[in-house]
Order: C-alpha cells, then structure tokens, then sequence
C-alpha cells in the first residue's frame, strides 16, 4: 500500500507562497491501477515528484509500503557523456540488479544496435525514449509511477512496450498521471481528477471522466 | 522484488552501492573515456602541482628558508585537498537532480560521492608525485611517513566537515558560492601553504594556528623534513572544529533535502 496523507506542497514564488498540492490524500493498495487525471498546470507533475520521493511534501505524509519506479520512460535522467550501457550499469548499481542480464534485456529490447555503445548525446529522442522505457523495465517494482502517455517509437515498438508493462507486469500498481483520459480509461480500473492542487476522491473511470470534462470544457 | 521496507543494515549497504553508483558516474561524466580517461583525475592536480614547482624553482624562490620542492609539494598538496573538495561540493546537486526521482539516492549522498571523488583524486595525485619526485631525488624520503597520514588524515576530516557545509550553503545560495571562491582565494596567503611558522613573528604565529590547515600543512612538512623542523600545530583544536562543523553540515543537508526541487 502506497499512502499519501494530507500532502501539501508549497513553492516559493516571488512575492509569496504558490500552493502547488493543497491536503491531497490517496491510498495504493497492491496491483491498483489508479489513473490521475489533471489539465495543464493542475498540479500533476508535482505529485508524481512527491511520490517517486524526488521531492520532499512541505506538510503531510507519504508512506510507501511498496517498492516504487522512477517515472516511466524519464529520459532526464541521462547525463549525455555516458552511453547507453553505462546507464545501464548505473542503474544496475543503484538498485542491486544483475548487470549481465539487465545489458542483455536492453540490447534485445530497445534495439539500439552498435548505438547502445554510443554516448546518449547521440541518439534521437526516439532513440532515448526507447532506452529510457526498456530502462525502467530492468528492475521489477511493485509499484510503476506513469507520467502522461508512453508515446515511444512507431506502432510495432508502441505495442511491445504494452506487452512488456501491461500485459507481463499485470500483477503491479500502477499510477497513470495524464490530462488524456483515453489512456486512462484503457488501463486504469479508477481514477481521481486533480484540478488546482485538490485530488478528488477515487471513483470509477467513468465518473472521473465525466468530472473532468464537465470541468474541463465550458458548454 | 524491490522491497518497500529496509532495516538500518539493509539502508547502509544501499547507500554503499548508491555512492559507488554515483562516484563512477561521476568518474565517466567528467573525465570521459577518450585519451587518459579517469587517470585525469590524479593527473590534473599533479600536472598543477608541477607546474607551480617549475615555474618557482625558474624564479629561484626561496623566500621559505627549506627546499623548495618539498615545501612547494606538501603546500600545495594541502591547498588542492581543501580548495577542491570544499569548492566543488557546491555544485554536487544541481546537475544531478533528475536523480533524485531514483528512491535511493539522496541528496546526502549526491555530496558524499562528489566529495570521495575529489578526496581521492588529490591523494593519488599527491601519493604519485611525491613518490615520482623522490625517486629522482628532488624531495627527501619521508622522516616519519605516520606523521604525514595523520596530517593528510586531519586534512582530509577538515575537507569533509567543510565540504558538507560549503556544498549545502552554496547549493541553497548562488550568492553564497560567489562568495566562497573569492573568499577561498583571497584565504590562500593565511593557508600555511606558502610560510613555515616557525619563521613567523611571535605574534602571528599565534594567530597563524587557528587557521586549521595551517597545522596540517606543518604536521605534513615535519613528517617530510623529520626533527629539524619544528611544527606548530594546535591538533585538539582542528579536531574539536571538524567535529563541531559535521551538526550544522547535516542539518543543513537536510534542508536542501528538504527545499530541493527534482527536475
């Protein structure tokens, strides 16, 4: 179980405070797929730092009982100078992975080629992108944290990362944070609708659609 | 199967790997792999080291009334240990923080990986030369090597405990870290790297042991130059003061814990 209790995060702005999150609660439980549904600006990004731990919550508490993934397919991690394979040793040393195999998994995966051997400065965003998710596929979390929809590569790449996430890790948690309810609706059983740092409650994905929507869209 | 709990063991081993992680990272991003690679790590500070020796000993200095070679070696051995470890945990943060969204690094550790790196760079780098420059008979053998690791050991306590309130502060203030580099240039002449206190006048040399490097820097030359040279060190004092620097070190790491914003 994954617990966010009235998490609040405040950012400094000029001339005052700018409340980002404001008392937002949630609960994860095991092999939960909850969709986080919030336009531009609501908040969405914030929250998944708070989750994943990059940042700290200013008041409130995040108690997380289940192992957690960075955000899906982040490509920010990369620093330019290293290739891919030395993000991949990285990433096998941070979190105690078997290197041989996890190299293995990335080369039959992503499909880089002689590129993987290449600093990542070189590659294409597709290139990255697609580095980036057979990254975050190396070490089994309980629990995936998605940031907006996973748009890597062509419709054939497209389809084997569900496979891979969907379809092989159907067993995990999962948040999906989007203001793309369709993506939502396909993999999520739940969803809460986050508008100006407030989190609604956890309600089907037909009702949090409809919230949203209706909230999104004047008539 | 990642696990969500860990207990105090379990966190230290963590931590190991994640600094480990960091600190070859860190190796690779810097150096790169083309021509010496990570052996610019060393090479860089030797290279420096060397350069100062060449260009004063052209000149003829010998304002220190000891060998120049020696006296310039450990001098500037000292000044790369702190200027380097201090000046460069300021920016350990910035250029790391998408990696803080990775459930084990910290920001703590993002410091203790950039302040390893610099630690360990400028004792190989001092370890190397000085044992080059012996075997060519520009410095002596050392009179008492356990005279020189407990100097370089204060030194290097010394680094650590300001490192982790130098980097936080600068990370937390862009003013503060203008104000560092200037400050620790302007500190150089008062480190002890370039005067042996024993040829100062009385009254400065009993303010001159109060600037904490200067009993290293005295503590590494008596360990060189054996009993002829006479150290004045207040050893209890840069112990009290390394000790004391670590409280607000840390909790100043646990604010930039607190305030730092991912990317």
């Amino acid at each position: 179980m994954i617990r966010l209790e009235n998490v609040s995060k405040t950012y400094r702005v000029r001339g005052g405070h700018h409340t980002v999150l404001d008392a937002v609660s949630l609960s994860i439980p095991a092999g939960a797929k909850i969709g986080i549904l919030g336009a531009n600006g609501a908040g969405k990004s914030t929250l998944v730092r708070l989750i994943s731990g990059a940042e700290q919550p200013t008041r409130g508490r995040i108690e997380r009982g289940l192992s957690v993934s960075w955000p899906l397919a982040l490509s920010g991690a990369f620093q330019g100078s290293l290739t891919g394979v030395d993000n991949v040793y990285f990433i096998c040393r941070l979190y105690g992975a078997d290197p041989t195999r996890a190299l293995q998994y990335v080369e039959d995966f992503a499909e880089l080629g002689k590129f993987l051997r290449e600093p990542v400065k070189h590659y294409s965003s597709g290139m990255q992108a697609r580095l980036a998710f057979a990254l975050s596929m190396v070490i089994e979390f309980d629990c995936f944290l998605i940031d907006e929809v996973i748009t890597v590569g062509d419709a054939r790449f497209k389809a084997k990362c569900h496979v891979e996430l969907f379809e092989k890790r159907a067993d995990r948690a999962m948040i999906i944070v989007s203001h793309e309810p369709g993506f939502i609706r396909d993999h999520c059983e739940a969803a809460a609708v986050l508008r100006d740092g407030r989190l609604s409650a956890v309600m089907p994905v037909d009702s949090a659609y409809a919230e949203y929507t209706a909230a999104a869209s004047v008539p | 199967m990642v696990s969500g709990m860990t207990s105090l063991g379990d966190s230290l081993r963590i931590q190991g790997r994640v600094i480990h992680a960091l600190l070859l990272r860190e190796i690779i991003t810097r150096y790169g792999r083309h021509n010496l690679g990570f052996l610019w790590l060393f090479f860089e500070p030797m290279l420096f080291t060397g350069g100062v020796l060449t260009v004063r000993s052209l000149l003829h200095a010998q304002e220190s009334g000891w060998p120049l070679a020696p006296f310039c070696v450990t001098g500037y051995a000292t000044v790369l240990m702190w200027r380097n470890t201090i000046g460069r945990s300021g920016n350990a943060v910035e250029p790391n923080r998408s990696l803080l969204h990775h459930r084990n690094v910290r920001v703590l550790d993002l410091y203790l990986a950039r302040i390893l790196l610099e630690i360990a760079g400028t004792s190989m780098s001092f370890a190397f030369l000085y044992s080059a420059l012996m075997l060519v008979g520009a410095v002596p053998v050392p009179a008492d090597v356990s005279q020189m690791l407990l100097a370089w050991g204060l030194l290097v306590w010394f680094s650590v405990s300001m490192a982790l309130v130098v980097g936080p502060l600068a990370t937390l203030s862009d003013a503060f870290e203008r104000f560092w580099h200037v400050f620790a240039y302007l500190f150089l002449p008062a480190s002890g790297a370039f005067f042996s206190v024993q040829h100062l006048a009385p009254s400065l040399q009993a303010v001159a042991v109060w600037v904490p490097t200067v009993t290293c820097t005295e503590l590494l030359r008596a360990g060189v130059f054996g009993p002829s040279y006479t150290p004045y060190t207040a050893i209890p004092y840069v112990l009290c003061l390394n000790l004391a620097l670590m409280l607000p070190g840390l909790w100043l790491i646990r604010v930039v814990q607190r305030t730092t914003e991912g990317a």
